[in-house]
């Protein structure tokens, strides 16, 4: 099982644009993708899961990947979080 | 129906939405709130209720993809976003797996779980402190309540018998849209205001429709008679058969009132001794364009902005920006467009990050938003400039209340200008740049504003309610909100004189400005443009042509000496039977 702490960066938070793209990533890899945030813990392949999470700009997200590809995964859903949804910031 | 239904008609007052006349038998438009029975399954009844699940969904799916094509076709693509996500919550693999194993598992009919299971993440997000997320969850409820319905196989009602009057407490964008597609008669609602979503697409679809028409529903039962006044607000259930002939007489006098001054079309607002007046139109959406030009607007004195936010999720970017600018500028070219910045309260970019403000008229709110939000403003005012390129389009600024603000604006249009010109990207250089006049410290010191202003237009509807210190949506003191109020009417002339004396044109863009009744005196006043409902444009227009300026100043000269809004009102009624305008 691999964890990574992430940042929400762009200004909208994330909104559904972020979350239906976030939730797309998700799909491509085997392993189970979970998202905790203050203890609240959603299926982070589910779009109905991420849009209850209330993630606003500046929010702190802890990630876990747990699965054959959990490397992969873990990579590139960091990426994701890291350029900001390809949103303004 | 008791019989003394059929004798008594009730009339009820609200908010004219969008104008038109109509007379036809209610439909009663409820939300669809499925009842949902907790049920046993028998272990060889399952799969059938998976089935039955899958054609729901499946149905659904369908449904909801008309709808996103219909609003992207009636509304624009950013504004059909909202439909997007339900669609999304449709294909969720996760929720629908755990949907089908609780079936399985706990062997209970499909509507219980999931009504259950959607349930779980709809109160997480109703319970969530952004209005945002709490926005989604009505997302959520519709999507969820769009999956009963079809479970239980009842029909989107979209297609209705004859064409009624929609009656509802209020209206989603959605299920205007939906009905929209059959012959509607008018939309009355009890909540909801002359900006909200619903009203704007009544006036774009031209629907007469009239909203706040507050404990309506109690009164009307499906079928009962309506009869529909979008010009006045005036909605009358089971009406007499002298109100049905009167309201009817008046649609023809209407009519024929529409069909003489549709020959003014063409013709310049200006008086019979040469005064020369601009007559433009306020606007929400694009789609209302090309009536405007129908109308023979001399182009657009006020564009709402904001109206891009509504129903968008996302704060739309500088290049959503610039293409929706963009449209109303080759839309009217070469007509004028004065695009006024974002007037929006704090809410709307910050969330739950903002404090909730007791009172938030006198509160964070049109430019002060923008001016402490610099980087959003920036990004608009760009946009804006871009749009200018062919030079007709000005820019506005709302909420000013000092020469502070101003000058802040317009250092930050100078940036704007400066990061363009390092892009490379054309724009025009000599925009015009003009401020709203709502506050009354503004108006105080509106000659001070005016030397660093190419124009200034007049918000009537915040500067009364400052001004006489009345919230007209407060049923209690909405008396006390008065146009014709002395001290508004001295005002305006105040206004209208200092800002002249820098040579600059005074635009008015409040609802008086549309008013007839407020048309000779504010033309004596010296006003020198009507941005006006674009409905108003033709009615404004034979007004300004009829009276001469010289006439129309001793008539304002007149009203301004007087000491109550009825003695004004009565003398204004007078001078207008005098000139044989109005439609009565």
């Amino acid at each position: 099982m691999i964890e990574r702490e992430v940042t929400i960066r762009n200004r909208a938070g994330l909104h559904t644009r972020p979350a239906a793209t976030l939730v797309k990533l998700a799909a491509k890899f085997k392993s189970d993708f979970m998202i905790n945030k203050d203890g609240f813990e959603i299926n982070g392949k589910s779009i109905i899961g991420v849009m209850t999470l209330a993630a606003e700009q500046g929010s702190t997200l802890l990630l876990r990947f747990n699965g054959p590809d959990e490397q992969e995964a873990a990579a590139a859903i960091q990426e994701l979080f890291d350029k900001a949804f390809d949103e303004p910031l | 129906m008791s019989p003394d239904r059929n004798q008594e008609e009730i009339v009820f007052r609200g908010i004219a939405a969008s104008p038109g006349i109509a007379v036809g038998p209610a439909y009663l438009f409820q939300k669809h709130v499925p009842v949902i029975n907790e049920k046993t399954v028998d272990p060889e009844g399952l799969e059938a209720e998976i089935l039955r699940l899958r054609s729901a969904l499946d149905r659904s799916r369908r449904e909801l993809s008309k709808i996103y094509d219909f609003a992207k076709q009636k509304l624009g693509e950013h504004q059909a976003k909202i439909f997007e996500a339900q669609l999304m919550i449709l294909e969720d693999s996760v929720l629908f797996d755990s949907i089908d194993s609780r079936i399985r598992n706990e062997r209970k009919n499909v509507e219980f779980i999931v009504h259950d299971e959607i349930e779980k993440y709809r109160k997480v997000m109703v319970a969530a402190s952004d209005e945002y997320t709490r926005e989604r969850a009505l997302d959520v409820e519709d999507v969820r309540n769009r999956i009963l319905r079809n479970l239980q196989e009842e029909k989107l009602i979209s297609k209705l018998e004859g064409a009624p009057v929609i009656v509802s407490q209020s209206l989603a964008a959605a299920d205007a849209l939906i009905l929209s597609r059959n012959t509607i008669l008018a939309y009355v609602t009890e909540v909801g205001g002359v900006t909200s979503h619903s009203a704007l697409l009544a006036r774009a679809l031209k629907i007469p429709a009239v909203v706040g028409l507050r404990h309506l529903i109690a009164s009307v039962r499906n079928g009962d008679r309506m009869a529909v006044d979008g010009y006045s607000g005036v909605v009358v259930v089971n009406p007499t058969a002298a109100t049905v002939d009167e309201i009817l007489r008046k649609q023809t006098r209407y009519k024929e009132f529409e069909g003489k001054l549709a020959g003014l079309r063409d013709l310049p607002a200006e008086t019979p001794d040469g005064r020369r007046v601009e007559l433009t139109a306020n606007v929400e959406l694009s789609e209302e364009l090309e009536f405007i030009k129908i109308q023979g607007a001399d182009g657009i004195g006020l564009y709402r902005s904001e109206s891009m936010l509504l129903g968008g999720e996302v704060f739309p970017s500088e290049e959503e920006q610039y293409e929706e600018y963009r449209i109303f500028a080759d839309t009217m070219y070469p007509k004028r467009v004065v695009i006024r910045t974002f007037d929006i309260g704090g809410d709307k970019i910050m969330g739950s990050q903002t404090t909730r403000e007791s009172n938030p008229f006198l509160g964070w709110r049109g430019i002060r938003v923008m001016l402490d939000r610099p980087e959003l403003f920036l990004e608009q005012v760009r946009a804006i400039l871009r749009a200018s390129e062919r030079k007709n389009i000005s820019m506005m600024f709302p909420m000013i209340s000092n020469i502070k603000e101003l000058r802040k604006a317009r250092q930050l249009v100078q940036d704007a200008k400066g990061q363009l010109r390092a892009r490379g990207v054309a724009y025009d250089e000599k925009i015009r740049i003009g401020i709203m006049i709502e506050v009354p410290a503004a108006a105080v010191i509106v000659e001070d504003l005016a030397k660093e202003v190419d124009f200034v237009s007049i918000g009537t509807n915040d500067l009364i309610q400052y001004l006489l210190a009345v919230d007209r949506g407060n049923d209690v003191v909405s008396d006390l909100y008065q146009e014709f109020h002395p001290a508004v009417v001295r005002f305006l002339r105040r206004i209208i004189d200092r800002s002249k004396e820098s040579d600059i044109p005074v635009a008015m863009c409040g609802e008086m400005a549309g008013d007839p009744l407020a048309t000779i005196l504010l033309l004596g006043l010296g006003l020198d443009e009507f941005s006006v409902v674009p409905a108003a444009i033709p009615e404004i227009k034979k007004i300004i042509r009829s009276v001469k300026y010289r006439d129309a100043k001793k008539i304002a000269k007149k009203a301004l000496s007087m000491i109550t809004e009825d003695e004004l009102k009565k003398y204004l009624t007078g001078v207008m039977k005098e000139y044989e305008l109005g439609v009565e």
